[in-house]
């Protein structure tokens, strides 16, 4: 498939003062930073999550807690994919029933892959409570799912793309709007 | 990379690509096995048949296991209860299960190239789980992780496969697998059970596959010490005198190990004959591994019927 770059949405900047904003939003949030677990759904999910932990640290000097999630094996879709997908490691903290939840992605769309997360997490115990953090929140949800903590929402069409480039992944780092040809 | 094939029959035809991605989707699965709760809803509304015509407790169970840790229903047919004690064909067997629409069938079968067969009448993804004296792919598969998991690699291994190789799918499996991924792989046993001449199959692979002088010329030097079961079953041909003179010639005691590399381990695909060609000091001793085979067991199998039964 081609694509092509219609806007950026985000430089390094924006991202790294959206992701400042978010953090010191979950700081307020969440008196008691020692029960948080802050989650990054794979891919892109998992480097953001560990930037968060960064922030947070700066501004609070408390080391959150981090895991990964892969959500694959949790997919609605996948007894319709032609090919089966790489699955992942999930790796969460021994315990985290009672703790507060923290999940983590790039890009907020239909909502199944938080669907398919909140899944996940239940079979791994009974989280306190779970709060969702994205960098891009794009519309067009399917389910009933919205976020708690947006580095910035952004107005879409159906045929375009939000490309979260970060480096850990990309030659770049910033968001752009693509749109399939 | 995904896995394009409807069927997994054997190690023979599968790429270095495709085994590689078996071994680490198997990765994954060995964590959910820790896990409290042991299931993911993968495979939720597929039907996994295990088709049994040989006698197996760890096999079957093991994939019994898999599939239900992906959440298929899972359903067990032994020979001795089917219709094949009433005469019905190997085919007739096939196309009445595939008429109840299962996504994929497992089969044993003592006739090397049973699942073959059965795979050209079925859509279902047909699975290998031993077939005669020919193939045991995922036996191989989870021989290979359990090497993995200790060796870091397969490149320059030295892997030596003792006993049985003449009845041994095991020790078939094995050879394509790990000579593919650039292990040297030494067989040694009574020559009444060594096929001569197998090796030449090998010439062009990544590793190697010879047939050594002796099992101390083989074990010598081994990072790998992999001991094939005596086939209680099929040694009606009077291949060795017996079970006395083969436990000292060539099983595996704690004074023949000590010729292998002082970080060697020690692999059985069971069901083990102690005392017979491993000694029960080296079975329970600190080199074995062979617990931890039946454990990577359940996750090769998950990722095989992930791959090969979780899509359209």
């Amino acid at each position: 498939m081609d694509f092509k770059e219609k806007a950026v949405v985000m430089t390094a900047a924006d991202m790294n003062r959206v992701m400042a904003r978010m953090a010191s939003q979950i700081v307020e949030n969440n008196p008691d930073l020692s029960n948080i677990i802050l989650v990054g759904i794979h891919r892109r999910g998992v480097p953001l999550a560990e930037r968060l932990a960064n922030k947070i640290k700066e501004m609070d000097s408390v080391a959150v807690a981090t895991g990964t999630l892969d959500i694959t094996l949790y997919r609605d879709d996948l007894s319709t994919v032609a090919e089966q997908p790489v699955v992942n490691s999930t790796q969460l903290p021994a315990n985290i029933t009672g703790k507060t939840i923290i999940l983590v992605d790039d890009v907020l769309y239909t909502g199944r892959t938080v669907r398919a997360a909140l899944d996940e997490l239940i079979d791994f115990g009974r989280p306190h409570r779970v709060q969702l953090a994205v960098l891009v929140d794009r519309g067009w949800r399917e389910l009933p799912i919205q976020a708690d903590y947006i580095g910035k929402y952004v107005n879409t069409t159906e045929h375009e793309i939000i490309k979260v480039m970060l480096p850990e992944y990309d030659e770049d780092e910033r968001v752009i709007v693509v749109e399939t040809k | 990379m995904p896995l394009h094939r409807k069927d997994l029959l054997g190690i023979e035809d599968l790429s270095v690509e495709e085994i590689n991605l078996i071994l680490d989707t198997a990765e994954t699965f060995r964590d959910i096995n820790s896990r409290r709760i042991k299931k993911v809803p993968t495979l939720r509304g597929k039907t996994v048949i295990n088709l049994f015509f040989e006698a197996s407790t760890r096999t079957r169970t093991s994939f019994e296991i898999a599939g239900k840790r992906l959440s298929a229903d899972t359903i067990n047919i032994s020979a001795s209860t089917s219709s094949v004690v009433k005469g019905e064909t190997l085919i007739d067997t096939a196309q009445n299960l595939e008429a109840m629409a299962p996504d994929a069938i497992v089969i044993r079968h003592s006739s090397s190239g049973a699942p073959h067969q059965i795979a050209k009448y079925v859509n279902s993804a047909v699975i290998n789980a031993g077939d005669g004296a020919h193939e045991h792919p995922t036996q191989a598969l989870l021989d290979a992780l359990t090497i993995r998991h200790n060796k870091g690699k397969f490149a320059g291994l030295k892997v030596a496969i003792i006993g049985d190789v003449l009845h041994s799918r095991v020790a078939r499996s094995n050879a394509y697998l790990l000579s593919k991924l650039g292990a040297h792989v030494s067989f040694a046993g009574p020559n009444t059970l060594l096929p001569h001449g197998f090796e030449k199959q090998f010439a062009n692979a990544e590793g190697s596959v010879r047939f050594a002088a002796n099992v101390n010329e083989a074990i010598a030097d081994a990072d790998v010490v992999m001991m094939l079961r005596i086939q209680m079953e099929r040694q009606a041909g009077g291949f060795f005198p017996s079970l006395k003179e083969y436990s000292i010639h060539y099983g595996l005691n704690l004074k023949r190990l000590s010729l292998a590399k002082p970080d060697a381990i020690v692999l059985h695909p069971g069901p083990i004959n102690r005392g017979v060609e491993i000694e029960s000091d080296v079975v329970d001793g600190p080199y074995s591994v062979i617990l931890d085979q039946v454990a990577n067991g359940v996750a090769v199998r998950m990722a095989v019927l992930y791959l090969l039964a979780g899509g359209e």
